[in-house]
């Protein structure tokens, strides 16, 4: 017997909406098998089946919301059938053997999607928060953390090996043994089995949501009233899934990461017009945003030591762009992106854009597709913004800011001249991409927006 | 206005210990007992049995002194010295109990209760021993009437005291039976058919069960019933007994094994089928205490569905065993005084047999811990080359560990060979404290000890055993 888990279908999903079941009781499924519709903070997906088997239960009903990550969802009888195995109660009785371990078994067993193929730098879904946890290359579970070193939490060994398998933060669990210590069986509980012993601390993050939640800590946050507005001057608008993910995320990455801003100016008068030429000798539209897509990717080439991510192990230095880029939807931004950038034409750039771009609005992107970029760019051009500095977007350790291309008086020579100039910061962690590193990026990111035909060398 | 904060009926291993613990909690407290302070376990059951194995086994290597480059001539027992020592033991922990019961100003209560109506908790009369009776009201009544041995008159099953035994009589024979039939191979039967034998007696177990010590893991069953074999003891697996009758001259027992029927002749059956709990006559019914296969059902703190009535132990159900006993009314009380009690601590309950070689277990059984789930790790050590085993000339019996393989969680352990009951707190307690493989390899075991055997063991699971 098997429980399917809530699968966390991206990097920062707590809890999803289960939104259809494809199969029902008594159906024979096969491992792969599209089973159930979720929507999660960001994408409705599907989840696959990973073992096979007939389904017995349906626990959690199509419709539901609000459903935690790792909550048994449904439960398989597994292959050879037959009801589940108790011991027979003469002998049980004979010996109790405190909990039978039944949820043991889940653990490698549970219903999770294994990382999408490719995305290396994809965060430990149990733990978004942790820089550890988004070191690429691994799936190994984080390390629990342990308070912070706050306090020394008290856990037996079971229970800590539990955690760590379950990528559950032992400081968030409270334990129901001898003087608070954290049993096998407050495991089992905070990673949505029975409710019993479950934590109750407040402000302290939810025990299948080991991730703190900045909207969890009311601790601190004074109410508007509490501010002196008036009541009933304001609506208020609920938080949805993507609001609060993307709070917490900025806010951690802002408080958490010591990030500085670079700024330049770039004449773009040859820019633009080599683009208009291209848009006149090809049918694909292409935008200034594209080609500076793709002139990152290749100065990036040339400069891959702020292709970087910062990790408690070590500066992980990405072998390919892929360039996310900030994409506004009701609500909220998602940064979809364009994989090995460096390896596209502009024209194949311009397509996966404004295609990436339409499913982000609808919503129908995979976690694979806005996961994991390696340097992101945000445009606010479009709205006549001259210069901002973007919050930093993990993993990558560099994230551009384009300004509004605009007329401005230059000097050229010693004298007075108009020329289309356009301001791009770019936001480093210094942790990874120190003053230097980000100006030798931008020193050979520069000739290739003023003269494009740079690109070509 | 009640008389006392808790009255405890029954001062076995349960009852006594829940008294103390009552009373160090600050509750007024007062026990009630129709025979003896101690109950079964230490008048009839645990310790006296211990001094009759005591008396048994040291007899049996006074007949391997050449083994250890000794000799001693002239090897005899005195029955009636063997047996009057195993009553003086008795009657010393006796006296202790009533000891104890005085330093912790419990107040004994001599006489058979019985429960009626009562409020916040059930009334308990006691019909006095010195005659007259005595009602006394508590906030908290805690059931700890212990249990007796199974019969079954109706075959012929049932003690006279003069051929056909339990338990009670077998402690007190006036000679060692020349041949005796034991019926049952649990740890009850085992023991005593291992003490005679040891003086000589012809012994024959019976066990309607496919295997000796049907509780135990299946190696240590088959172990066990070599160990035995060896020693001279004969057994009849999957056997039933159709009839026992009795004669002047001994007991004939119509047994019926795979099919054939046989007739088995002695001068003494042991009847050791089991125990049933001290559940009639008490008034339970008329209060509507909830009583299944004549043991009270209780809930996780020994709660019965009877306002202020709990029951621990025997009376409550399996396993029958006195350190369960003991947990249980620790656990009960320390619920009544609103304490977390034992946490969300759920421990084993170790089992320990006192036969020769002895036989020790926690947790779950291979089998058990298969229909559970499982999947497994499993380590086996031999006492035969552990160092401090063959010094002591004690080599039979090995160490079996079961962890399981996905959280390194040790499930259960067993052991047979000289002194591992001794040895078995040690797992019990890494069950307890929910350790895993890591700490056992981890922990050092003294050397030369048998106790290295555990050690290795917990090695073994993990293909890493050392000294194999």
């Amino acid at each position: 017997m098997t429980d399917i888990l809530m699968p966390a279908l991206s990097p920062t999903m707590e809890e999803g909406t289960l939104a259809k079941w494809l199969v029902k009781e008594g159906d024979t499924i096969s491992a792969g098998q599209v089973i159930a519709e979720i929507e999660t903070d960001k994408a409705t997906m599907e989840v696959e089946a990973v073992d096979e088997g007939v389904v017995e239960a349906i626990l959690v009903q199509a419709g539901s919301e609000g459903v935690k990550v790792n909550a048994p969802i449904a439960r398989l009888k597994g292959e050879g059938g037959g009801a589940s195995p108790a011991p027979p109660t003469s002998t049980a009785a004979k010996r109790p053997q405190g909990e039978h371990e039944t949820g043991s078994a889940t653990i490698t067993d549970q219903g999770v999607q294994p990382p999408p193929p490719g995305n290396a730098v994809a965060p430990s879904p149990a733990a978004p928060s942790q820089q550890a946890g988004e070191t690429g290359a691994t799936t190994q579970a984080p390390r629990p953390q342990t308070g912070n070193g706050a306090s020394r939490v008290f856990a037996s060994p079971l229970a800590k090996r539990l955690a760590q398998a379950a990528g559950i933060d032992l400081g968030s669990v409270k334990g129901s043994g001898p003087h608070g210590r954290i049993l096998k069986a407050d495991i089992e509980s905070a990673r949505g089995g029975a409710p019993a012993q479950q934590t109750k601390v407040p402000g302290a993050p939810q025990p299948a949501a080991p991730a703190p939640a900045l909207v969890q800590a009311p601790a601190q946050h004074k109410t508007l009233e509490q501010m002196g507005v008036q009541p009933g001057s304001y609506e208020l608008v609920p938080l949805d899934n993507i609001m609060k993910v993307s709070a917490r995320r900025l806010t951690e990455a802002f408080r958490d990461i010591p990030h500085f801003p670079l700024t330049i100016d770039l004449e773009i008068d040859k820019l633009l017009e080599a683009r208009k030429r291209l848009n006149a000798a090809q049918s694909v539209k292409i935008s200034v945003n594209d080609i500076i897509i793709k002139a990152v990717a290749m100065a990036l080439q040339k400069v891959p030591e702020a292709n970087a991510a910062f990790t408690p192990e070590g500066i992980a230095r990405f072998k390919h762009a892929d360039i996310a880029i900030a994409v506004a939807i009701p609500g909220g931004l998602i940064t979809p992106i364009i994989r090995k950038a460096e390896q596209k034409g502009l024209a194949q750039i311009a397509t996966e854009a404004k295609d990436l771009a339409a499913r982000a609005r609808d919503k129908k992107l995979k976690p694979d597709e806005f996961m994991g970029g390696t340097f992101t760019v945000s445009n606010l051009g479009m709205f006549g913004i001259k210069s901002f500095a973007s919050i930093i977007n993990e993993p990558g350790a560099c994230i551009m800011s384009v300004g509004a291309g605009e007329q401005r008086p230059v000097v050229k020579n010693g004298a007075l001249a108009i020329a289309n100039v356009m301001t791009v910061t770019v936001t480093c962690d210094h942790r990874a991409v120190d003053g230097a590193t980000g100006a030798r990026f931008l020193q050979a990111f520069r000739p290739m927006i003023e003269d494009p035909i740079a690109m070509l060398a | 206005m009640a008389d006392f904060d808790v009255v405890v009926i029954g001062s076995g291993p349960g009852g006594y210990v829940a008294a103390i613990r009552a009373s160090q909690l600050g509750m007024k407290t007062a026990i009630v007992e129709r025979e003896l302070l101690g109950g079964i376990c230490l008048n009839w059951g645990c310790i006296p049995t211990k001094a009759l194995l005591k008396s048994g086994e040291t007899y049996e290597k006074l007949g391997h002194l050449k083994d250890y480059g000794l000799s001693a001539d002239n090897r005899a027992f005195d029955f009636d010295g063997v047996v009057q020592r195993s009553r003086g033991v008795s009657k010393q922990l006796n006296q202790g109990v009533a000891f104890l019961m005085k330093k912790h100003k419990v107040e004994v209560i001599e006489g058979a209760a019985r429960l009626e109506k009562g409020s916040p908790a059930p009334k308990v009369v006691v019909a006095l021993n010195k005659g007259g009776e005595r009602a006394v009201q508590a906030k908290h009544v805690i059931l700890a009437t212990g249990a007796r041995a199974r019969t079954l008159p109706q075959i012929g099953m049932e003690p006279d005291g003069e051929r056909v035994w339990t338990y009670r009589e077998a402690l007190v024979p006036k000679s060692a039976p020349k041949s005796l039939v034991v019926i049952g191979s649990g740890a009850i039967g085992i023991e005593f058919a291992s003490f005679f034998r040891a003086l000589g007696s012809e012994v024959t177990v019976i066990e309607a069960l496919d295997r000796i010590l049907p509780a135990e893991d299946e190696e240590v069953s088959i172990a066990a019933r070599k160990a035995f074999e060896k020693r001279g003891l004969k057994f009849r697996i999957g056997a039933k007994v159709n009839k026992l009758s009795k004669s002047g001259q001994g007991v004939t027992l119509d047994v019926e094994s795979g099919g054939k029927s046989e007739q088995l002749k002695a001068d003494v059956c042991i009847v050791a089928i089991g125990i049933v709990a001290n559940t009639d006559g008490i008034g339970l019914e008329a209060l509507g205490v909830k009583v299944e296969r004549g043991n009270v059902v209780t809930g996780a703190h020994n709660e019965t569905n009877v306002p202020g009535l709990y029951a621990i132990g025997d009376c409550a159900g399996a396993p029958w065993l006195a350190h369960k006993a003991s947990h249980e009314g620790i656990h009960c009380i320390e619920h009544i005084a609103g304490q977390p009690g034992m946490g969300g601590l759920k421990a084993p309950i170790p089992g320990c047999t006192y036969s020769q070689p002895q036989i020790a277990s926690v947790g779950l059984t291979e089998a058990q811990a298969k229909t559970a789930g499982h999947e497994l790790k499993v380590g086996r050590f031999p006492f035969r080359v552990n160092g401090k085993a063959i010094a002591s000339g004690e080599t039979e019996g090995f160490v079996k560990t079961i962890f399981d393989a996905k959280t390194g969680a040790l499930l259960g352990a067993h052991m047979i060979g000289a002194e591992v009951t001794e040895m078995i707190q040690g797992f019990a307690l890494a069950i307890t404290l929910e350790a895993t493989e890591a700490e056992l390899m981890a922990t050092v075991f003294p050397h030369p000890t048998m106790s290295e055997a555990m050690h290795e063991a917990s090695l073994d699971a993990y293909g890493r055993v050392l000294h194999i």
